[in-house]
């Protein structure tokens, strides 16, 4: 009961404080440019209604998880075929890593070219952006399957499919999480500024009118409502990420406790 | 039941050469269990990666029941050393025994009577749930011999099986496969380094030679088919057969002839096979 | 082995620089949305021999570079100051957590505001990203510190900032490597967006005025230039990482975080 008091206090503490810190230091504000705290949060539910969220927050998500969903199926699917041939592999190794290390936000303009400013290029944009730490954590992932764990499946008759299934892609899953988590940030930023560059409707496309328009709270209220996108989906992530990997995770403590 | 016919493996890799199994032929019949003992590196463990069909070998061939073995039958069963990497560590006990069952489509409920029936045999009946990496290293053991045992093999692999575990739970572990031997007349074929295992558990002892591995000798272990840790291990006809081994694997090391030796334990024994 | 490895690669390499000629060349896009490899070099040339090119690669990198040294000198000390200070782990733990996740991007808007197209801007973005990553990879790192280790320096009467230094910090250093490694890419998406989106000078907005003006071969090769870019600081970083690690019985893999 104590240490579940105390860790409340800990988990709360800080934050409040840094509120309570951003909320007097910003009182008497008359810098256009940091409105009170008390304005922001004044402000918030004006801007936020039902039908900004309907209109700006549900495209967004929508697109995210479009172009999401797209780069992990063709990131897990392409990495576990070239992670699979050590041919493969070695023929493209050298244009994975160039094509990785372009900055996932050029692409926009070259998008755009090909898909115009619809939704279309945005989830393009995303998932193009996601899919090499995706796709190349599963290379690496699959290709350091345990040797044993590969002829104990081999000797048990375990072949195509099944193998894949059972052992290929789940030995490979903790390295798979870690490029999703990082696509996830990058998903993230890639939605924001395509509806940054070109968009009718969106967070990013928001954020920027109220910016343009000198609506200075409102734009704030918007630096907050991404925030709290971001947070929120880092939650799911995480949700999902410990039932998948709860294994994982036990494996990594058990082998720590006994080295 | 299972025929090796000079089984030969050279491994070739970046210019290298290596000949690990030269000149192999040896017979296990039906419902045996043999030992395989060498010295270490001597290729034993590429001796039984062949007969289960891991590995290609170079020359000669094995037979499983008069059927040569290309790839991994379906009638053999491995237990490998590393338990721990072995067993799949994203699926519970349960899981790991049941998987090899769902590849030879079993039904669902014959699957489920062969686990818990392989499982209540090694002793772990209440482990059906738990993940391996929660399982002390014998409990993992078991749970691979269990794995096996499910399976439902006429023969069974096993390559050094216990030699990652404490003393007092391998000792546990060869009992228990002596049980298992006895009750389900399984061909068992089992490497080791250890001389005392081997003698311990062997109904006969295969003594291979140093690497490029050949045959030093054969050697029928006349001890009584009841076999416990406390009797069986102090007895003079089990001290006098370890020393024959142990001779026979100093000599191996040193790679000198098969010295017809100083105390050949002929009692009622064949040396060969 | 490794030989036949660099063959396969450069094949691989000299196919997808073919496809890239191959493709608009026999009308599968058209050539004016994607332009045949031949002219991106012709562009890319062309680039080289431009001064304004040059300068433009010089405040791309001014801005990643600053923006990296800063973010890791403070998620280096905060890192170290938050494992050292009794509670403040616990204490700061939600508020990291919920921090973390925040896009850099939603900083945009205020950037502009405050900084216009001034350096600021990139920096503000950048430092806002990287600290993050090396923040977590110190975390990560002193967590990993030997507790037996650390008794036995307090047992032999060792001060706070001695076991800093002796025990603490050569536990983390691979991980504040791995994670300065990764703040250098990020730094560098971050740089590069800045400049694209707010217009700060640097390649990005080189990028975008070729965009506007519909000179297509110059931004393509523009692009190459940032993935060529990034390609030289992720194996740079690699490098210096496994150099300055060789000691080390194990360099360790990248933490999932």
């Amino acid at each position: 009961m104590r240490t579940l008091l105390l860790r409340t206090v800990f988990v709360l503490a800080l934050p409040a404080v840094l509120v309570a810190v951003w909320w007097v230091a910003s009182e008497d504000s008359t810098d256009v440019y940091w409105p009170p705290l008390s304005t922001i949060l004044e402000t918030f539910p004006d801007v936020w209604t039902a039908d900004r969220l309907t209109g700006d927050v549900v495209p967004s998500v929508l697109r995210l998880s479009g172009g999401y969903a797209l780069a992990a199926v063709v990131g897990v699917g392409l990495g576990t075929v070239i992670g699979s041939y050590r041919r493969v592999r070695a023929v493209c190794e050298p244009v994975l890593e160039f094509l990785r290390a372009v900055p996932p936000p050029v692409l926009v303009p070259v998008i755009m070219l090909f898909a115009g400013i619809g939704d279309t290029m945005k989830v393009t944009v995303i998932a193009s952006g996601c899919v090499w730490p995706i796709l190349l954590n599963t290379v690496e992932g699959v290709r350091a399957v345990d040797p044993v764990m590969a002829e104990t499946a081999r000797s048990y008759g375990l072949t195509g499919a099944a193998r894949l299934r059972h052992v290929v892609l789940r030995s490979a899953s903790p390295q798979i999480f870690a490029g999703l988590r990082q696509a996830l940030s990058i998903g993230i930023i890639l939605m924001v500024i395509s509806e940054m560059f070109a968009a009718s409707n969106g967070l990013g496309f928001t954020i920027v009118q109220f910016q343009r328009s000198f609506a200075i709270p409102d734009m704030w209220t918007g630096i907050l409502v991404l925030g709290l996108l971001g947070f929120l989906l880092s939650v799911v992530f995480q949700l999902v990420e410990r039932r998948v990997l709860g294994w994982y995770h036990g494996l990594r403590a058990a082998t720590r406790r006994s080295p | 039941m299972l025929d090796v016919r000079g089984l030969r493996k050279v491994y070739e890799g970046s210019g290298r050469r290596v000949e690990a199994v030269r000149d192999l032929t040896f017979t296990v019949d039906a419902g045996e269990l043999v030992c395989l003992v060498g010295p270490s590196g001597c290729g034993k463990t590429t001796l039984l990666k062949c007969m289960g069909g891991l590995l290609a070998p170079t020359g000669g061939e094995v037979l499983l029941e008069g059927r040569r073995v290309t790839g991994p039958p379906p009638g053999m069963a491995f237990v490998f050393q590393e338990y721990g990497r072995s067993l799949f560590p994203w699926m519970r006990v349960g899981e790991n025994v049941e998987l090899p069952l769902k590849q030879k489509k079993l039904s669902k409920a014959r699957r489920r009577e062969l686990v818990r029936d392989a499982l209540h045999s090694v002793g772990l009946a209440d482990a059906v749930g738990a993940y391996p990496w929660q399982l002390s290293g014998g409990m993992q053991q078991r749970v691979a011999i269990a794995r096996a045992l499910a399976y439902e093999p006429r023969v069974l692999l096993m390559d050094e099986p216990f030699a990652a575990v404490d003393a007092q739970t391998r000792a546990d572990l060869e009992d228990l496969v002596r049980r298992l031997w006895r009750e389900r007349g399984i061909t068992i074929l089992f490497v080791t380094h250890d001389i005392d295992e081997a003698v311990y558990l062997g109904e006969r002892v295969l003594v291979l030679s140093a690497s490029p591995t050949v045959v030093q000798e054969q050697l029928k272990v006349d001890l009584p088919d009841a076999r416990d840790q406390l009797n069986t291990r102090v007895s003079a006809r089990f001290a006098e057969l370890r020393t024959h081994v142990y001779e026979q694997i100093q000599a191996a090391k040193r790679g000198g002839p098969v010295t017809k030796s100083e105390a050949v334990p002929k009692s009622d024994g064949r040396p060969s096979h | 082995m490794k030989g036949l490895n660099t063959l396969l690669g450069t094949a691989g390499l000299a196919a997808f620089l073919a496809l890239g000629e191959a493709v608009p060349r026999l009308g599968l896009v058209k050539e004016e949305y994607f332009p045949p490899t031949g002219e991106i070099a012709d562009a890319l040339a062309t680039e080289l021999a431009d001064s304004a090119f040059w300068s433009a690669l010089g405040d791309t990198l001014t801005g990643w570079a600053l923006g990296l040294a800063l973010a890791s000198c403070a998620g280096i000390v905060a890192g170290v100051v938050i494992s050292v200070v009794p509670y403040l782990r616990e204490a700061t733990a939600s508020t990291i957590e919920f921090l973390r996740p925040i896009p850099s991007v939603a900083l945009i808007p205020l950037a502009v505001l405050l900084y216009g197209t001034e350096l600021r801007s990139v920096l503000l973005l950048v430092v806002y990203a990287s600290f993050w990553q090396v923040l977590i990879q110190v975390l990560y790192g002193v967590q990993d510190v030997d507790p037996v280790a650390d008794e036995t320096a307090r047992s032999y009467g060792l001060g706070t900032w001695a076991r800093v230094r002796h025990v603490l910090w050569p536990t983390a250093l691979p991980y504040v490597m791995t994670g300065v490694r990764l703040a250098a890419a990020v730094a560098l998406i971050l740089a590069i967006t800045a400049e694209l989106v707010i217009g700060a000078p640097g390649l990005g907005s080189r990028i975008a005025v070729a965009q506007t003006s519909q000179a297509v071969p110059e931004m393509y090769a523009l692009i190459v230039v940032t993935g060529l870019l990034g390609l030289l600081i992720n194996v740079g970083a690699r490098t210096v990482e496994r150099r300055a690690l060789g000691w080390h019985q194990s360099v360790r893999g990248e933490v999932a975080v």
